[in-house]
């Protein structure tokens, strides 16, 4: 890594300490979320620490107020990036009333907020995918300049509804880009049963570039999803981009991935953890000292923790609002 | 007011939907070049260009999900499928995706997109071009699901379906595409949906039907009008919203109700009407509600006996309405 390299990306030293903050805040959200799971208080967890690089890169690519996000759930890191608050996450969490995403309706971590262009998801595997295909297919017909960003593991590169996206995108040539988190688990299944041949490759089928790149590497997320986001917004089309990580946590708090692989794989990976290396590069070209690291690490803390003790007070959803919303001009019994 | 089919009401109606908004565009197999096996988007690609009438790769789970996408960024998609019977694959965008958008994002998003799709039997269409699939949408809160019977229905309500904040199947039965004509109003007029129409007033028995079902019905009832039988004739045209204040009030009236449907009979659009009279005018009742439906066979088979064994026709359905009037 060249000491000039964030200068070559166009990123300025604010952009760094933010994302590197971004980061952090995942994490400590991650490490609140399951601890709290683990006291009884947070029925179930959908954990994103290891994939912080992927997200805060990739999401770092897109502008706000302008490009959709189109997430899955593992996503915690890039919805901050997006603009929901650690709180939104911990709201989610208890399933309260404020919950921007769904008001206490979805179980954790299915993101949404129309304010920040980031599109409702489920649970079933890479439906916003096509989600993400009609939307860039709009943008593209009414002329606005935005770019649709889609995420998925490589476990959403086999269902149908993925090879649809990609196969529409690369026909009407939309501004989408696809970016995989590919973190080699479907929960207990390995990417060696999931994919033949690779993700990336699979871009090659739908006229499209693919790039395969470092997820745990920040920098090298944010080129390559960038070079795609610039490409797309110039009208020539979309891109795949595979980041390769890993999760340090089981698929969810009622996962246990003692079942699928050894201690020592997670063990080595970690050593591979995207936070202390970005941290590592940040200071290396003097961006980052002992003293801003431990006033960026605290302050993020207890804001995760403050957070996390407000949501768990705010109310939850009055009962009888379960039966609102199911259709905009209709009341159900 | 101009003489039309139902398949010229749908094409008319949709073309002009498409030059009053440019945010109504179609997509499909085949609705541009071919402009649909039916016809119905005929001419489209050549008015508005192919970015307003997309032909779409071969998957229906695509033509529903992308649907929901155009619809998520305030276009008014309108989707078709080729034929209901292949809607399947779209089956989970349609009904974790889009039925479920407005509810699961707490009234946030809402998805304005309407799914055409022709439907039905009689046609020698046999297992996978006869399907009728209402009952497995209706069954899902946040979906409307619609069946107009009428020329005039046809274009009111999808009008109606292109202005809903909210996802319509809107289902076009084959065999009345070309058979029923009637008179179109040339101005523009929406048909409520949630509203059933009584097509023929009686005071003996009240059959409810919609789509093909509904002309059988009407044809049963005036054979019966000739022995000095009357029965009320009820056009549901939405399954959901369902009319049941119509249905009710009618019961209440003749104290006798039979319900006519081609879909399979059991837990179709039947059994929920059937039990909607149960529930609130099982006293109105002289006779046991009468149900008929297609037989629990997998679908409507081919060969010309096989079919007419499958499809309620007037026959059966006289009869049925006979023994019911004599009950």
């Amino acid at each position: 890594m060249s000491k000039d390299l964030h200068t070559d990306l166009g990123l300025k030293e604010e952009d760094l300490i933010e994302m590197y903050r971004y980061m952090l805040l995942a994490r400590f959200c991650d490490e609140r979320q399951w601890g709290l799971n683990r006291q009884g208080k947070a029925p179930f967890v959908v954990p994103v620490s290891g994939h912080e690089a992927a997200q805060v890169g990739s999401g770092w690519a897109f502008e706000k107020g302008k490009d959709v996000f189109c997430p899955y759930y593992r996503d915690l890191a890039l919805m901050l990036v997006a603009g929901l608050t650690p709180k939104d996450v911990f709201l989610g969490l208890f399933g309260k009333k404020d919950d921007p995403s769904s008001g206490g309706r979805q179980m954790p971590a299915h993101w949404g907020s129309k304010a920040r262009n980031i599109i409702t998801g489920s649970s079933p595997i890479a439906t916003q995918c096509l989600h993400a295909a009609g939307i860039a297919y709009s943008k593209k017909y009414k002329k606005q300049d935005a770019v649709v960003g889609t995420w998925f593991g490589e476990g959403g590169t086999s269902e149908g509804d993925w090879h649809g996206a990609m196969n529409f995108a690369g026909i009407h040539k939309l501004p989408l880009v696809f970016v995989c988190e590919n973190n080699q688990y479907a929960i207990s299944v390995h990417e060696s049963k999931q994919v033949a041949g690779s993700v990336h490759g699979r871009a090659a089928g739908y006229g499209m570039p693919g790039h395969l790149g470092d997820g745990n590497d920040v920098l090298e997320s944010y080129r390559l999803v960038k070079e795609a986001v610039d490409r797309a917004r110039a009208g020539e089309g979309p891109s795949l981009i595979e980041l390769r990580t890993y999760r340090f946590y089981s698929h969810t708090s009622d996962d246990d991935d003692r079942t699928y692989r050894t201690k020592e794989e997670v063990d080595e990976a970690r050593k591979k953890d995207p936070i202390p290396r970005f941290e590592k590069y940040l200071r290396s070209v003097d961006i980052l000292d002992d003293k801003k690291v431990e006033e960026i690490t605290e302050n993020a803390r207890t804001q995760v923790a403050e957070d996390a003790k407000e949501a768990e007070a705010a109310d939850f959803p009055d009962a009888i609002d379960a039966a609102k919303h199911v259709y905009a001009d209709l009341e159900v019994e | 007011m101009t003489e039309k089919n139902v398949v010229t009401a749908i094409h008319d109606t949709l073309l002009d939907e498409m030059k009053r908004d440019d945010r109504v565009l179609v997509l499909g197999e085949d609705v541009g070049a071919r402009g649909g096996v039916f016809r119905v988007t005929m001419g489209f690609v050549d008015e508005f260009g192919a970015e307003r009438v997309i032909d779409t790769p071969l998957d229906e789970c695509l033509i529903a999900g992308v649907g929901i996408g155009l619809a998520l960024d305030d276009l008014r998609p309108v989707a078709e499928m080729q034929f209901a019977d292949f809607i399947f694959p779209g089956f989970q965008q349609i009904v974790q995706e889009a039925a479920r958008i407005r509810y699961r994002s707490n009234g946030d998003f809402g998805v304005p997109l309407v799914i055409r799709a022709p439907y039905g039997g009689g046609v020698h269409g046999a297992l996978y071009h006869s399907q009728s699939i209402e009952a497995f949408f209706a069954h899902v809160p946040g979906l409307k699901v619609v069946v107009p019977s009428t020329p005039y229905d046809a274009k009111g309500m999808l009008i109606q379906a292109i202005e809903d904040p909210d996802p319509v199947l809107y289902l076009e039965h084959k065999k009345t595409y070309r058979l029923i004509k009637g008179d179109v109003p040339d101005e523009r007029y929406t048909v409520e949906f949630g509203k059933a129409a009584v097509r023929r007033e009686g005071s003996d028995l009240t059959c409810v039907s919609y789509g093909l079902m509904h002309h059988y019905c009407v044809e049963a009832a005036e054979r019966l009008a000739k022995d000095g039988i009357d029965a009320e004739v009820i056009d549901l045209r939405s399954i959901y919203p369902l009319d049941s204040e119509t249905i009710l009030e009618s019961v209440a009236k003749t104290g006798k109700a039979m319900v006519v449907y081609e879909d399979n009979k059991f837990l179709g659009v039947g059994a929920e009407v059937a039990a909607q009279i149960s529930e609130h005018a099982l006293f109105d009742l002289d006779a046991p509600v009468v149900r008929i439906g297609g037989a629990h066979v997998p679908a409507m088979p081919y060969a010309p006996t096989l079919e007419k064994w499958f499809l309620p026709d007037v026959d059966r359905i006289e009869q049925h309405m006979r023994k019911l009037a004599e009950f």
